[in-house]
């Protein structure tokens, strides 16, 4: 097994705190058992559909969204429970979804590859490669006529996720278009894990070795990261969000990452060699904090072995309650949440239980 | 309408009020497309209203309608009010993704978290002679999908008041003009109105044969309608006026008291609209027909360029005539 060595010294974070870098920690710690967890459900049949993991992949999320203000859009493609645990849904209302209840994010309707969140600002998880970027650019460019127009708000950023795959979906190339004619802050976050599902970069994408052309074709400043170093994914995206935020300006940034797992829940992984895998394990973004905070001082094995058992402990009530909530009851549930003003053979809308069923935030938030 | 004289005019300046009378009156709403703003609208339906709306809300877009149809679709779910212009609906194909998947589907597939209250309109229909990729009605194939609401005015009435209710709804609208009716002249009065969907008009009233059409298609058979009440066979035209939703009750009505009924639709006969219509008029007034409902389509086959193949291919008051005289065993 050719192994390099792990990069365990992470890159210096200015004026962020140990007990912010700890909070990462536990993010990311959190979303690697969410997702263990989720990967024994599909096993057992409990979860259906396309479901893809977000294993070894977690300091981007975590390091992009610390970097965001939470007032910020987040938009992201259907590899979704790791930017809505980030951004701060309850693992319980994303476990239910995939699990298809009424208690789920949802109130599955919308599945693994389809979380929402309207109290984060997470406009979702969307499925079709590519298409979630001109929405991307549309709620950046809803922030800037909240500014402009409505004369009301502060400056805002749009982050929007998307894979290496949808760098060849032409959705990208008129949304990144649109975003530069029209000057547009959104920051579009490809996140390079090398595959798109079987497809390894270079065989699918022109200029694979230098994406900052992307950029340089749309005129946008290019940022590139570490994306097994949360600490450098937080300092890229720190500079990328402020200089966007303040310039009102697309980025464009790329962040070098890798999933352990298969694509999705059936993939045998015949197009990449178990070195490779493990080269890249070696280099677990989660395992590269730890040690670096114990090697500050500021984080014990103890301290650590805590931290496992509280996750442990949530994804394990998560899981508990998704199998409490009740299925969706056909009767009043299929027909509801097809249109807000019903008509014909159509109910009315409420939200999900996460959003505390409150009808008045049923308005729209402009 | 009042005795009152109302004002004529066309249908465009009736797209271009609606739209400038609910954009003074709502600021979430603007106007995004290809040639909308600096050149005034390709078909002039915008005229003026970069002069009145200024830049950020009149918006030039380039030729990217899936793009800017996803942009309107993300300003939607964060509450903005777009309008998006397709120069043609033939042109929203390169779109599909956007307006079929994300705009219908956002609200059902958050949980009710995210609506997209949107209008997607453009000229749909055959132009004129622009062949097949320029000649799509498009209302066969997107009334498939759960929802939209589809508007198809005939008259610049119908369109301003149409137009007006689809901007103020919460819901993602397909409206549906045409190239071919933008110079037709129509009263409208100076006071505003909206029109509600769902509601049919009845275009004329008759009493032998039940005629439904949505859109332009609806001319041709009041045309017809006049030359076969010359004959001494009094149609009923109904104008759908919306697809979805579909007035049934109005048609059913009708159908009730004629016992026939033919369906005027500019789409493709497969899987149309006509075919749904005639479908739920079997399903609800079987008993009350006396001969099975006829439909007019457009031919089966691509829109030609040739003026007499279009003209063959598309619905006309000669063809409408030829259906009601079948449906009332009269041919
Ligand atoms: C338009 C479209 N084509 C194909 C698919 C099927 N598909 C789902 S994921 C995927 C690979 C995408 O890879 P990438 O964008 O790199 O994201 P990753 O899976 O690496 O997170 C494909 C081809 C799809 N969902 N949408
Ligand atoms: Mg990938």
């Amino acid at each position: 097994m050719t192994m390099t060595d792990p990069k365990t010294a992470l890159q210096p974070v200015d004026r962020v705190e140990a007990r912010t870098r700890l909070k990462w920690l536990r993010d990311m710690m959190l979303i690697r058992e969410f997702e263990l967890r989720t990967m024994q459900a599909y096993q057992e049949a409990k979860i259906g559909g396309f479901c893809h993991v977000y294993i070894g992949q977690e300091a981007c999320a975590v390091g992009c969204i610390a970097a965001a203000n939470p007032d910020d859009p987040v938009i992201t493609a259907y590899r979704d429970h790791g930017h809505a645990l980030a951004r701060g849904m309850e693992p319980r209302y994303a476990m239910a979804e995939m699990f298809g209840k009424t208690g789920g994010c949802a109130k599955g309707k919308g599945g693994s590859m389809h979380f929402f969140d309207r109290r984060t600002r997470f406009y979702g998880g969307h499925a079709i490669v590519g298409g979630q970027t001109p929405l991307g650019v549309g709620l950046a460019f809803a922030t800037r006529y909240e500014n402009e127009v409505l004369e009301r708000g502060e400056k805002r950023v749009t982050l929007c996720f998307l894979g290496d795959g949808a760098l060849n979906q032409g959705a990208l190339h008129e949304a990144m278009n649109l975003a530069a004619v029209l000057e547009l802050p959104c920051l579009f976050i490809v996140e390079n894990n090398r595959y798109s599902m079987g497809t390894a970069i270079e065989r699918g994408t022109a200029m694979a070795h230098d994406l900052s052309t992307k950029a340089a074709a749309y005129g946008m400043p290019f940022y590139q990261a570490d994306g097994m170093d949360v600490c450098a994914v937080y300092n890229v995206m720190k500079k990328a969000v402020d200089r966007c935020r303040a310039e009102q300006i697309p980025a464009f940034v790329e962040i070098k990452t890798y999933r352990f797992k298969g694509h999705s829940m059936s993939d045998p992984q015949k197009y990449r060699s178990k070195d490779e895998v493990a080269e890249y394990e070696a280099n677990d973004p989660i395992r590269r904090l730890a040690d670096a905070l114990i090697a500050s001082g500021d984080l014990d094995e103890k301290a650590f072995r805590a931290l496992s058992q509280g996750v442990r402990d949530e994804v394990r009530d998560a899981i508990a309650w998704a199998e409490k909530s009740p299925e969706p009851d056909p009767a009043t549930e299929l027909y509801s949440d097809v249109v807000r003003e019903p008509f014909g053979p159509y109910g009315p809308t409420t939200l999900p239980e996460m959003c505390g069923h409150e009808p008045g935030a049923i308005a729209d938030e402009q | 309408m009042t005795a009152v004289a109302t004002r004529q005019i066309q249908f465009r300046e009736a797209l271009r009020e609606a739209m400038s009378e609910e954009m003074r009156r709502d600021p979430r709403v603007f106007l995004m497309g290809e040639e909308v703003a600096q050149y005034q609208g390709a078909y002039k339906v915008s005229q003026g209203m970069l002069e009145e709306f200024g830049p950020r809300r009149i918006i030039d877009t380039p030729i990217s309608e899936n793009g800017f149809a996803g942009l309107g679709i993300g300003a939607a779910m964060m509450g903005l009010r777009p309008i998006i212009e397709f120069m043609s609906w033939s042109f929203s194909l390169v779109a599909a993704d956007q307006i079929l998947n994300n705009a219908p589907k956002m609200l059902y597939m958050s949980g009710g978290q995210f609506g997209c209250p949107i209008v997607f309109r453009g000229n749909d229909g055959a132009g004129g002679q622009l062949g097949s990729t320029h000649s799509w009605a498009v209302e066969g194939l997107f009334s498939n999908v759960p929802g939209l609401r589809i508007a198809i005015p005939s008259t610049p009435y119908d369109a301003k008041g149409l137009l007006k209710t689809a901007i103020r709804c919460d819901d993602p609208v397909f409206f549906l003009e045409s190239e071919r009716m933008l110079g037709n002249k129509g009263p409208v009065p100076e006071e505003e109105y909206l029109i509600a969907f769902g509601v049919a008009d009845i275009k004329r009233a008759g009493t032998d044969c039940t005629i439904v059409s949505f859109g332009r298609p609806v001319h041709f058979c009041l045309e017809a309608a006049e030359k076969l009440a010359a004959e001494g066979i009094e149609c009923e035209v109904i104008d759908g006026r919306t697809i979805r939703p579909l007035d049934i009750d109005t048609i059913i009505e009708s159908v009730k008291k004629t016992g026939y009924c033919v369906v005027v639709d500019q789409s493709w006969p497969f899987g149309s609209v006509a075919s749904e219509v005639a479908a739920q008029v079997y399903e609800r007034a079987m008993d009350y027909l006396d001969n099975r409902v006829y439909r007019v389509c457009s031919d089966d086959v691509p829109a030609p360029y040739s003026k007499v193949l279009e003209q063959a291919m598309l619905p006309h008051a000669g063809k409408i005539i030829e259906a009601v005289k079948k449906a009332t065993y009269l041919a």
